[in-house]
């Protein structure tokens, strides 16, 4: 905590002294349009990579054969390749077998599929960690394997998993950068374009630096705070 | 014709030539992470706030922000100062970086776990806090640590491919140079992905069993 | 107290017929035959690692049986009839069984981000299909007869483990369970606490038609309220018998060192 809240200052500072820089004017609105892109992707790759990973978390516990097979395919093919080589995959290989799609939906499926798979793993700690008795209950009380999942396996599982997936959603932003390669025009696409235009290299890359570091910042202060929260709505401790 | 096994064939050897090339930039960027990492991990936890508290704010930066900005920013950025650099160094040195902040919360977790009493033992024998750290701490912080540095260097291979970025011939650049030049992606891409994937399953297959046989000595 | 008019009451509530349990080569069930009258009261004593909490736990289908039969109310419990072959049973015959009994764990098990009247209510609305009013009332009666009124709203990490103990109780007969389990429900609770849990479970076997088996190691509990003690030694019943009778004169060597040990750590 300590150490995010000096980010901050130095952070803030180093922000001030780029800012009374002359010719700032000229790139910020760029850098800043590009910033929204990879926000947007962000935000769409962190809600494919949530759903991809309780699906395959799911899948692989307690799915029949096929399914647990396919999961278990999933997690260990998008865990042992690169990003980048997904990436790229989805966006030159994909094509040739007549799918189309959008470099914007390639980048978001591509890194959310990425990130999902360290997520799998992510649930599946979560939920072996929900004590045994908690399981032994719902069976006592005749509910199904679903229902004890859903009502309470799950909501307790969801505490422990806020800050692995915290730092999840922090690589998966970290990983936006890639789309630039493949043509999008996020904030790291506009970083090398101005950088080619203007040679203002040290100027536009701290600059860019400190926009993905106060996003990050913000991921991290509100993963903090949804953790408060939750923690408080299991009333702490554990009966 | 999804896939040309011929021309699979044809480019494979290109391909294996490329791969040392990723092999080296693993190894040595890895070798500056574990070294690096620990110079880090052992700042962070000094007593002196001037030295914890600057280390601490720039592994949290690091760690905050994309790994290619930052290979970007070495390669641009270093000439600006007069020192030229290679792309592969330049590659090098920001993977080394990146992966330092994450080796040193692996070290600092390590330290952390040392018992008190092993501190206060060397203190009682009047070690200075040089031989403390390399004859007593270090010795038993870092076997535990083994598996989960062996993740970190799985995970910096598998970023090499961003070198692409900055030309350097590896495997990902030349796969793509072998796209273009034939407009066949697929055998190149899908070569480089096999590649990753046998690698990796193969690393993690030893990192167990490494974590096994540590669980086993521990007793 | 909708369902099926009571069946012949000669027949047991409960009967295991040469049940076996076993993890790996260890034998903790042998052959054990028991039969458990409608409403009687059951406690169920013996050292560690003598099968007692198995049997508790094979009869909520926790366990898997490895050999024999337990009948419930007259039916099998893991096993139905086809073709007049006994076959593990399904899924859903598993869960019409399960209906019929309720169990209360050592360590509770109450369902931690949920408040005392979200614990009781969660399975009657889900598995029984009951509305919210309605499982409401019923648990708030519940609650009222543990004495925990006032405490509807309350986590479990907000009550002591008495309180926690009755919440679970509480939840387990808003099931309407035939037959109750109680595992060693006052191990897991400090001494100051044991005799609150005690008196609800001495309330509702004087006001409730229950069927219930308790493994404990509250002797004096088990003299004044059970109507029979089983002595397990392993993996089988070694003595059993009126209460009186088995704590106050028993027979069999094992079971007087067993009582004559356990006197003496109280």
């Amino acid at each position: 905590m300590r150490a995010l809240v000096v980010c901050g200052i130095v952070c803030f500072a180093a922000g001030l002294a780029v800012a009374g820089l002359p010719g700032l004017r000229d790139f910020l609105p760029q850098l800043l349009a590009g910033a929204v892109v990879t926000i947007e992707i962000t935000i769409g790759g962190c809600a494919v990579a949530v759903a991809a990973a309780l699906v395959a978390a799911m899948a692989k516990m307690y799915g029949p054969a096929p399914l647990r097979w396919l999961a278990v395919a999933y997690i260990e093919l998008f865990r042992g390749t690169s990003a980048l080589v997904q990436l790229f995959w989805l966006f030159y290989v994909l094509p040739h077998f007549g799918v189309l799609l959008e470099p914007m939906t390639v980048g978001i499926v591509a890194l959310g599929l990425n990130v999902g798979a360290y997520g799998a793993e992510v649930v599946r700690g979560a939920v072996n960690a929900v004590p045994r008795g908690q399981w032994e209950a719902t069976v006592a009380l005749n509910m199904t394997r679903a229902q004890a999942l859903r009502r309470v396996i799950l909501p307790q599982a969801f505490v422990a998993m806020i800050p692995p997936w915290g730092n999840l959603f922090i690589e998966l932003l970290k990983a936006t950068a890639l789309v630039s390669l493949i043509t999008i025009s996020d904030l790291a696409f506009r970083a090398q374009q101005l950088n080619q235009i203007t040679f203002e290299t040290v100027k536009i890359f701290t600059i860019v630096l400190l926009i993905y570091l106060a996003i990050s910042s913000v991921i991290t202060v509100g993963m903090r705070a949804l953790e408060e929260r939750a923690a408080r709505g299991i009333g702490r401790g554990r009966a | 014709m999804f896939w040309d096994w011929n021309y699979a064939i044809e480019i494979l050897p290109i391909l294996a030539r490329a791969s040392i090339v990723t092999i080296q930039a693993t190894l040595l960027g890895f070798v500056l992470a574990a070294v690096l990492g620990l110079v880090f991990a052992v700042l962070r936890m000094s007593r002196a706030r001037w030295v914890s508290l600057p280390v601490a704010a720039l592994v949290e930066f690091v760690r905050s922000t994309p790994l290619l900005i930052q290979i970007f920013f070495i390669f641009f950025v270093l000439p600006e100062f007069g020192i030229t650099i290679g792309a592969l160094t330049a590659g090098i040195l920001a993977l080394g970086l990146h992966y330092a902040t994450y080796c040193s919360e692996v070290y600092r977790a390590g330290l952390e776990n040392i018992p008190r009493g092993q501190w206060e033992a060397s203190l009682a024998l009047n070690l200075s806090p040089y031989h403390t750290f390399r004859d007593i701490i270090i010795p038993q912080a870092i076997p535990p640590i083994v598996p989960a540095l062996g993740n970190y260097l799985v995970a910096l291979f598998k970023e090499t491919p961003l070198l692409s970025a900055i030309a350097v011939l590896e495997l990902m650049q030349t796969a793509k140079i072998l796209g273009s030049e034939s407009f066949r992606y697929t055998e190149p891409i899908t070569l480089v992905g096999l590649f990753f994937l046998v690698f990796s399953l193969a690393a993690a297959w030893l990192i167990r069993r490494v974590e096994a046989r540590l669980s086993l000595s521990k007793v | 107290m909708t369902e099926s008019p009571a069946p012949e009451t000669s027949q047991p509530m409960v009967r295991f017929e040469r049940v076996t349990k076993r993890y790996g080569s260890l034998v903790v069930l042998d052959e054990l035959d028991l039969d458990i009258a409608r409403n009687e009261k059951v406690a169920i004593i013996g050292p560690s690692g003598s099968g007692k909490t198995t049997v508790l736990r094979m009869l909520m289908t926790l366990e898997k049986i490895d050999g024999g039969v337990i009948h419930v109310d007259g039916e099998p419990l893991t096993h139905m009839e086809r073709n007049g072959q006994l076959v593990r049973a399904n899924e859903s015959h598993l869960r019409r069984m399960r209906g019929k009994i309720g169990m209360v764990f050592q360590h509770f098990n109450l369902f931690p981000h949920m408040t005392s009247l979200g614990n009781c209510i969660e399975a009657p609305m889900r598995v029984l299909g009951l509305s919210r009013r309605e499982a409401e009332d019923r648990a708030r009666e519940l609650l009222e007869m543990v004495g925990l009124r006032d405490k509807m709203g309350h986590y479990p990490s907000q009550m002591s483990g008495g309180q926690q103990q009755r919440v679970a109780i509480a939840r387990a007969l808003a099931m309407r369970p035939k037959v109750m389990l109680f595992d060693e429900v006052t191990s897991a609770l400090d001494p100051e606490l044991v005799g609150e849990v005690l008196n609800v479970i001495r309330r509702l076997g004087e006001e409730h038609d229950l069927t219930m088996l308790m493994v404990t190691h509250q002797m004096g509990f088990a003299r004044e309220f059970a109507d029979r003690v089983c002595f397990f030694y392993e993996g089988k019943i070694a003595e059993q018998g009126a209460p009186a009778e088995l704590l106050g004169n028993p027979k069999e060597e094992r079971t007087r060192q067993f009582l004559s040990a356990v006197l003496e750590a109280s």
